[in-house]
């Protein structure tokens, strides 16, 4: 669909938007932040009024958790309306230096993390990985994600999939080392041609392997190639949807025990926008002594960790408890041991909130994957 | 066989619908010129009285025996006409109608495209009128009884009405007794009439009738035949109680061995009953029912020694041997009055309906304000220890109504109102808890509902402008996250209790009905109606009527008013002890007709059956049409591979004419 012939009324729908406030009842960042993502999409009916409304500060404390748009009981996507707004800025250039870098990154070197291309496959070293081929025909083909790839912290979870896929004796392959960015953040901060790029870019890239499913470790990435990309030819699964096959095939065997209680804190681009709730439960569950709890907001109501939307790059001006910090908490008082997630973001932004609180000796944030590297072999 | 055709053309204007784009005298002058025309004419409005007279007098006077009329859609104006010219002592199918509005004026703008379209439509129907040949419709006698599905308030009315008309009436209920959803509301919005007290006397009717034939814990199977005849087939479900020997006397469900273990279906699940049980004590046929799944002796063979109800039973009505039973009578129509689902508030996750007890339905409120209900009437809550009375109580409106994201677009149109009366009632029972109605508009349409609705605020009952978004706990509160929408404030509110305002939803279970009567759905999937407007209770199947619920969701007078609507149209063929028959129907040819078959499985209306017949002394099979059945449609003619099978009006030698006619005009 072409954007240039759709005024912004018609591309957001928003004569469709019946003010029922049902998309900023459920925001969860209006405990924190000035921003009303209904008045925005009142006020952006008035195409004069736009360019005003691109200007306020709080377009950028959404975090994209998409509540707003599972929500709406008209179709509405009202997240996408900041974005929009967000893209106006993009275009005139006046974003945030960290920003613009981290667009830049993705354009020159396929990774928002400022990271040069030649070393995506350094966390591999050490490791016998299976690389794809083009046209050669794999059961698994894995997309590692950017932050998987360059992050210190969250390499572990790309690591020991791999550890555990040679051990199960998994047909997989990883892609090679010109692997781009989905793109899921660059759709967010609302650099729309670098993102139609990338759609372009990524399918045709993407569609030289042959699969059966291509297997993504960020819900991120799982999300964005299942919603903007029409024209993938395997399908995409996320790769706790993996495990959990291969745990019911009976491929993973257990060492040990995990005599901990675990809370799994769910992803919003896992479990909120693509319904991904109890894979992830299953595999935790199957762990030997654990004992799984249950945040009281979990599930379809789960509690945003506010690390997507582009908010990687853009610090927050409020000056209130992160959501993070306020999930911490609620984690603590269970009496949780271990925080779980499965996904890149909500376990640094999780493990930074827990480090701001000082529950380091108490508590731990893990992936799901650090933990069934440590307790499973073949 | 028939004499020379003379054909008279009547162009309507249609005030100025089609007057206004097509040029109404040029196309009189042009059709006067057609072959086989003898007259033609323009009129503002044919169908008015002076316009059927002109066609009247014209056929008298100028010996017309064809009559094409260039005016609306057929849908609309096409009986109109054919009576005009009956009058006038032609045959009524000797007509043929040229559509220049709705496939004409309506769709085109500019004046001579649409003039030269309406040329070519009037020569086409010239072409095909001149071939039209007599037909007589038929009388068949119909069967003076009814059946009304479903029991609830919409049922229990079309039957009473039916009955007190003089004609027999079966009226078949799924579940133990009749009632339906009103005999669980507590009052009724806005006059507060005690809901049991203004229903119990009509079921209490219902069952006492001599017309009526009440067939309780019992459903249709079978149906069969078409308007006027139907043949019904039902089934009456083994309650395992012999119906005419219990009294109801209940010492069998306070004796039964798993007495008050199970949810009551009639108080919501709030409540308990025993396996053996009556669903409320006002039920009719105050007649006790074994549930088969709970009944220890029925679900697993053995309940203690020997069955608790079995020994109490003074009147030895226990029969656990009791089988299901059959019925089958013949009627002439028949009423769809299954009534809704109410939403499954489970649907909407993030309200937390499965995880709260706190967090309940409307209809669970109706039970729970009930002095009949489970707490007697007391507005209670546990919060945890014990139970309390509710200081903060919140209602959200429009829960599975109005919302894309269940797939329910349509509003439910009683949510505002029962909110409304919820919310006085609690008022009345706990005058200082805080109550406030989470709305996006307030919809207060019926008689007295606005009058209503501003008495209800007035009591201290605060509306708030915002759908909320999501229910979670904090300590011993459920917190409401919403926004105020006409102060753009979010809100945390903190209360005790949320009454989720559920919507209505068409039955899980109506695909059967829809097999059984051939029904189908409209876009909001509950049943569709013959037209929005003017045919409201009248379905596709003739003879077959809706009422109540059913049709889409409505309150109890709008209800009322529609079972008293459908009673009064299926009472037409009852009274007239006749049904007229189409006489535009298929018709097969049975010595070119090869038996194949094909016809019978593509009828949409299964109006064909293969017969043997004797043909040059050969048993050969061939398809027969049930004229009462056939709509028409034409599907059978499309399908038949030897041109066999073809309807009335619509043969292939009369229609081919009729498109070479278009295609020749350039």
């Amino acid at each position: 669909m072409s954007t240039e012939s759709q005024t912004f009324t018609e591309k957001y729908d928003l004569l469709g938007c019946i003010q029922c406030g049902r998309c900023t009842g459920g925001c969860p960042v209006t405990v924190r932040a000035d921003l009303n993502v209904r008045q925005f999409v009142n006020d952006a009916y008035d195409e004069d009024k736009l360019g005003q409304l691109a200007r306020l500060a709080e377009i950028w404390d959404c975090t994209a958790c998409h509540t707003c748009a599972v929500r709406c009981p008209k179709g509405l996507k009202p997240l996408e309306v900041l974005i929009g707004l967000r893209s106006m800025i993009v275009e005139s250039g006046k974003v945030e230096p960290t920003v613009r870098d981290a667009l830049q990154s993705v354009l020159l070197e396929g990774n928002p993390w400022e990271k040069p291309r030649a070393t995506r496959q350094d966390w591999m070293e050490g490791l016998d990985v299976k690389i794809a081929e083009p046209g050669v025909h794999v059961e698994n083909l894995f997309f590692v994600c950017c932050t998987n790839a360059y992050d210190p912290r969250v390499q572990v979870t790309a690591k020991n999939l791999v550890k555990l896929l040679n051990k199960a004796g998994v047909d997989y392959a990883f892609l090679p080392e010109d692997e781009s960015c989905c793109g899921s953040e660059v759709f967010t901060l609302g650099e729309e041609g670098l993102f139609e790029m990338t759609v372009e870019d990524n399918t045709e890239y993407l569609n030289e392997f042959k699969a059966d499913r291509m297997v993504t470790l960020s819900p991120h990435c799982f999300t964005t190639y299942n919603t903007h990309f029409p024209d993938l030819k395997n399908p995409v699964i996320h790769y706790t949807q993996l495990m959990d096959e291969l745990i019911q095939e009976g491929k993973l065997a257990w060492k040990g025990e995990l005599a901990k209680k675990i809370v799994y804190h769910d992803p919003c681009y896992l479990g909120k926008q693509s319904g991904i709730f109890d894979e992830p439960r299953r595999v935790l569950k199957s762990i030997p002594g654990v004992e799984l709890l249950e945040f009281e907001r979990s599930r379809e109501r789960s509690l945003c960790c506010e690390g997507g939307g582009g908010k990687m790059w853009v610090e927050s001006e409020s000056k209130k408890e992160r959501l993070a910090e306020t999930r911490i908490k609620d984690a603590k008082e269970l009496g949780a041991d271990i925080v779980a997630a499965a996904c890149p973001f909500c376990v640094l932004t999780l493990e930074d909130a827990m480090k701001t609180l000082g529950y380091e000796e108490e508590m731990r944030v893990a992936e799901i994957m650090e933990l069934l590297g440590e307790f499973t072999e073949a | 066989m028939t004499a020379k055709p003379k054909v008279g053309v009547y162009i309507c204007h249609c005030g100025i619908n089609i007057a206004s784009t097509v040029d109404v005298e040029t196309v009189e002058e042009y059709a006067q010129k057609l072959p086989n025309v003898k007259v033609a004419r323009t009129y503002s409005y044919m169908c008015s009285e002076p316009g059927q007279v002109l066609i009247k007098e014209d056929i008298k006077e100028q010996g017309l025996n064809r009559i094409v009329v260039a005016s609306c859609s057929p849908r609309m104006h096409e009986p109109t006409f054919r009576k005009a010219i009956q009058e006038a002592g032609l045959n009524p199918y000797f007509l043929e109608m040229a559509n220049i509005r709705e496939q004409c004026s309506w769709v085109h703008e500019d004046t001579g495209e649409a003039t030269e379209k309406a040329k070519k439509l009037i020569t086409a129907s010239v072409a095909k009128v001149r071939l039209l040949e007599a037909l007589e419709s038929k009388e068949v006698d119909a069967e003076p009884a009814a059946l009304v599905i479903g029991a609830g308030i919409a049922g229990i009315q079309a039957a009473l009405d039916i009955a007190d008309a003089g004609f027999k009436t079966y009226l078949v209920e799924k579940t133990p007794s009749v009632g339906g959803r009103m005999a669980q509301l507590d009052k009724t919005f806005p006059t507060l009439d005690c809901s049991a007290c203004i229903l119990t006397p009509k079921m209490v009717d219902c069952a006492s009738h001599p017309n009526i034939e009440l067939l309780s814990y019992s459903e249709v199977e079978e149906v069969g035949g078409y308007i006027g005849n139907f043949d019904v087939k039902v089934r009456k479900k083994a309650r395992y109680v012999d119906f005419d020997k219990c009294t109801g006397c209940g010492d069998c469900a306070s004796e039964c061995r798993v007495a008050d273990r199970f949810p009551s279906e009639f108080d919501q699940g709030m409540g308990k009953r025993s396996a053996i049980y009556l669903p409320f004590p006002q039920a009719v046929p105050a007649k006790y029912t074994i549930d088969p799944e709970s009944c220890l002796y029925l679900s697993r063979g053995k309940c203690g020694k020997s069955p608790k109800c079995q020994e109490v039973c003074g009147a030895g009505a226990i029969n656990f041997e009791q089988e299901d039973e059959f019925v089958e009578f013949k009627v002439g129509a028949i009423i769809v009055a299954t009534g809704f689902d109410p939403f499954d508030a489970s649907r909407k996750p993030e309200y937390g309906y499965d995880d709260y007890p706190n967090v309940i339905t409307g209809m669970e409120m109706e039970r729970l304000v009930s002095a009949s209900g489970p707490t007697g009437g007391k507005v209670l809550i546990s919060n945890g220890e014990e139970e309390i009375e509710p200081k903060e109580v919140a209602f959200i409106k429009c829960v599975g109504s109005r919302d894309e994201s269940v797939g329910n677009e349509y509003c439910s149109r009683v949510c505002c109102m029962y909110t409304a009366k919820q919310a006085h009632l609690i008022r009345e029972k706990l005058p200082d808890a805080n109550i406030r109605i989470y709305y996006m508009d307030v919809r207060a349409f019926g008689k007295g509902y606005e009058e209503f609705y501003d008495r209800v605020r007035r009591e201290n009952v605060r509306y708030i402008r915002g759908n909320p978004s999501e229910i979670f706990k904090r300590g011993n509160k459920l917190v409401v996250k919403a926004e105020d929408t006409l102060t753009s404030t979010p809100l945390e509110d903190e209360v005790d209790m949320v009454v989720l305002g559920v919507g209505l939803e068409p039955r899980a279970d109506m695909r059967k009905m829809m097999d059984l009567l051939r029904l189908s759905q409209s876009p909001d999937r509950f049943f569709l109606e013959a037209h929005p407007k003017l045919r409201p209770v009248d379905t596709a199947t003739d003879g077959v009527f809706l009422a109540g619920c059913c049709q889409g969701p409505k309150d109890i007078p709008d209800t009322v008013a529609q079972a008293k609507g459908a009673a009064s149209s299926a009472l037409i063929p009852l009274a007239r002890g006749k049904v007229t028959i189409d006489a535009q129907v298929a018709e097969v040819n049975e010595t070119t007709c090869r038996g194949c078959g094909f016809c019978v499985e593509i009828c949409p209306y299964s109006a064909i059956e293969m017969v043997t017949v004797n043909q040059f002394g050969h048993e050969v099979e061939v398809a027969r049409v049930n004229e009462a059945l056939c709509k028409g449609c034409g599907s059978c003619s499309a399908a038949c591979l030897s041109d066999s099978i073809q309807p009335k009006s619509f043969r292939d030698r009369q229609i081919l004419p009729q498109i070479a006619a278009l295609g020749a005009m350039k």
